[in-house]
């Protein structure tokens, strides 16, 4: 057989599998869409997020107080008809600074889930594909970062950081974070990889690369998926925990982790400067949470 | 069995090297001065400097440092902090304070974990079992800090129920700290035994003990819980040594001077020796309590050992 025989053949196959491909995917996706419609928890969810994501976007759409112009006489005055969410104690207007911290929490969230997708879909597929002792190098390599808990590790690892922004604290949440995603996608990798529809495509002469990216790895979509949502959840927790602990982000950054982190010690008179940037962190964290849950169980047919 | 065991045993070793490695090379890899933060404000004559660092090993390439150091270690030398005081005292005198705490949340983990997740599995749909999905969905998303401080406030504050700070109280003042520390672990078992338990509830052994005439009680106590327990049990001995480390938040907010603690302080104050020889005890432990399992879990389940 000549080359663009070849060619040809494995385009009319996979332009057979592709045209078959989307009525399975079709019914997955829109069974797990019907479920979902219908699932309170994930319109809550769904509603919650756009919220936030809207401020993260525009904080503007939600306030016209600047959060940095500040006035000291009104220091950790409570809430009121003008100021909804009272004055932090340097007399800035709390709404107007609560409502501009959804920017980093959600970008930290983002960004170190999108880091830890690329490493665990990388290395889980490595691992998975090739087994063998890469495969027993990387399951070690993987105990050794389990070891370490995410706040503990990221902890230290900041620590040992001159600037801690945006950037540095995604990175130390995707050093000490990235081991789920990996077992996720190598399991799925394994349990696929000598499946009758791989081995007809390896038959065709189909490169390592495509195999993967054209037949193994969508079977990772869903549970990724799932994975992922809460997980952005968690990164947005940690993020606030370590900045709270005081070796997150630094200000004069705007973050729900600094508010809490600087209203500490007036929980007894001022408990309204821990109250609202608390409220606002776990909702948006029980966003992707509800999302999640939700999206599992339209999408795990074993639960049906 | 035993080649399980061992098999398993050899596996921890360089999982062990590696970690405290990674510690290691974390914390002495920076770029800081150590010996000019210890000196302060009055520089040091350059001969202690010198002796200082010699004393220290700073001068060594990095993995000879860690040589040096696991060569002390496994001799029971954790190296001195900045003031000389060994970091082993330091140790002796915390380690009881976090392992009580971490006992004290690991009851409240599997006493309310269970029974939530076990009523709500029995009666899937009835409003308790709604309630523990509800509750312990907004437990996971409460950031453990957060809780804390709501724990603190109405509890402690408003109620006056319990001790906020410190462990002037004996065991009592563990409750609250224990409770929010266990927080998480303890919405996960709920959900776990939840799903492990309705799931098993399916098969047809249960079916089976049913059609026989058994009562309720003998067919979910005897029958179905056994089973349905191996990966909740599992989870809880697993969680002992993630939740000692993970006491660094509750630590820090109940003032409790546990390990967690001596941690951040020692992190703030770039204490390498204090860093690097509580946290390799923290990666210890969870490597222990993960072997534990590991070797309680083929006990459990026969399917494992066979493998």
């Amino acid at each position: 057989m000549t080359e663009p025989q070849t060619e040809r053949v494995t385009s009319t196959l996979e332009a057979e599998v592709a045209g078959s491909a989307p009525i399975a995917e079709a019914s997955l996706w829109s069974d797990a869409w019907k479920s979902l419609r219908k699932n309170p928890f994930f319109i809550v969810g769904s509603v919650l997020l756009l919220v936030f994501l809207v401020m993260a976007l525009f904080p503007q759409l939600f306030t016209n107080a600047d959060p940095r112009a500040c006035d000291l006489s009104r220091s950790a005055d409570g809430p009121s008809g003008s100021a909804w969410f009272g004055y932090d104690v340097q007399g800035c207007d709390y709404y107007a600074n609560v409502v501009y911290g959804a920017k980093v929490s959600v970008t930290i969230g983002f960004l170190s889930m999108l880091g830890t997708l690329v490493i665990g879909v990388v290395v889980g597929a490595i691992a998975g594909y090739y087994g063998g002792w890469l495969d027993s190098v990387l399951a070690r390599i993987t105990d050794i970062f389990y070891g370490l808990p995410l706040i503990l590790g990221a902890f230290i690892l900041l620590s040992v950081l001159p600037d801690r922004g945006v950037p540095e604290v995604s990175l130390a949440l995707i050093v000490f974070g990235w081991m789920t995603a990996m077992r996720l996608v190598r399991s799925t990798v394994v349990s696929v990889k000598d499946a009758d529809y791989v081995q007809a495509a390896r038959a065709l002469g189909a490169s390592t690369p495509r195999i993967l990216i054209r037949h193994i790895l969508p079977n990772a979509i869903a549970p990724v998926l799932v994975y992922s949502t809460i997980y952005i959840g968690t990164l947005i927790a940690a993020e606030a925990t370590l900045t709270f602990l005081g070796i997150g982000l630094q200000l004069p950054e705007i973050s729900w982790g600094l508010q809490i982190n600087s209203a500490q010690n007036r929980l007894r008179d001022a408990s309204h400067l821990i109250l609202f940037p608390s409220a606002f962190l776990s909702l948006t964290v029980l966003s992707f949470i509800l999302i999640g849950d939700a999206l599992r169980d339209a999408l795990d047919p074993k639960l049906r | 069995m035993g080649r399980f065991v061992a098999r398993r045993l050899l596996l921890t070793i360089p999982v062990l090297i590696g970690a405290t490695f990674l510690i290691f090379a974390m914390v002495y890899a920076l770029p800081g001065d150590p010996i000019r933060a210890l000196a302060g404000d009055r520089p040091l004559a350059p001969a202690v400097q010198a002796q200082l660092a010699d004393e220290f090993n700073l001068n060594d390439p990095l993995w000879l440092q860690y040589v040096k150091y696991v060569g002390d270690l496994v001799q029971g030398d954790f190296g001195t902090d900045f003031s000389g005081r060994p970091v082993s005292d330091t140790i002796e005198q915390r380690l009881p304070v976090t392992a009580k705490l971490a006992l004290a949340a690991v009851i409240f983990e599997a006493v309310i974990g269970l029974i939530a997740g076990i009523l709500a599995g029995i009666r899937r749909g009835s409003w308790f079992d709604n309630l523990v999905l509800v509750s312990t969905t907004l437990i996971v998303s409460v950031p453990v800090f957060v809780l804390g401080f709501i724990a603190q406030y109405v509890l402690g504050l408003k109620f006056g129920w319990f001790p906020t700070s410190g462990i002037g109280d004996g065991w009592y003042s563990y409750v609250l700290p224990g409770l929010v520390l266990a927080s998480l672990s303890l919405a996960y078992v709920a959900r776990l035994t939840r799903t492990s338990l309705a799931e098993n509830l399916r098969q047809d052994y249960v079916r089976t003990a049913r059609a026989k005439g058994l009562k309720p009680s003998v067919v979910i106590g005897k029958h179905t819980l056994r089973n349905s327990l191996i990966p909740v049990v599992t989870f809880i001995g697993a969680d002992i040594g993630a939740l000692m480390g993970g006491a660094i938040v509750t630590e820090s907010i109940f003032n409790i001077p546990g390990l967690g603690r001596a941690v951040y302080d020692a992190v703030l104050r770039q204490e390498g020796a204090v860093v690097v020889g509580i946290v390799t005890l923290f990666v210890f432990f969870y490597i222990f309590f993960n072997l534990v399992v590991d070797v309680l879990y083929a006990l459990l389940d026969p399917r494992i050992r066979y493998d």
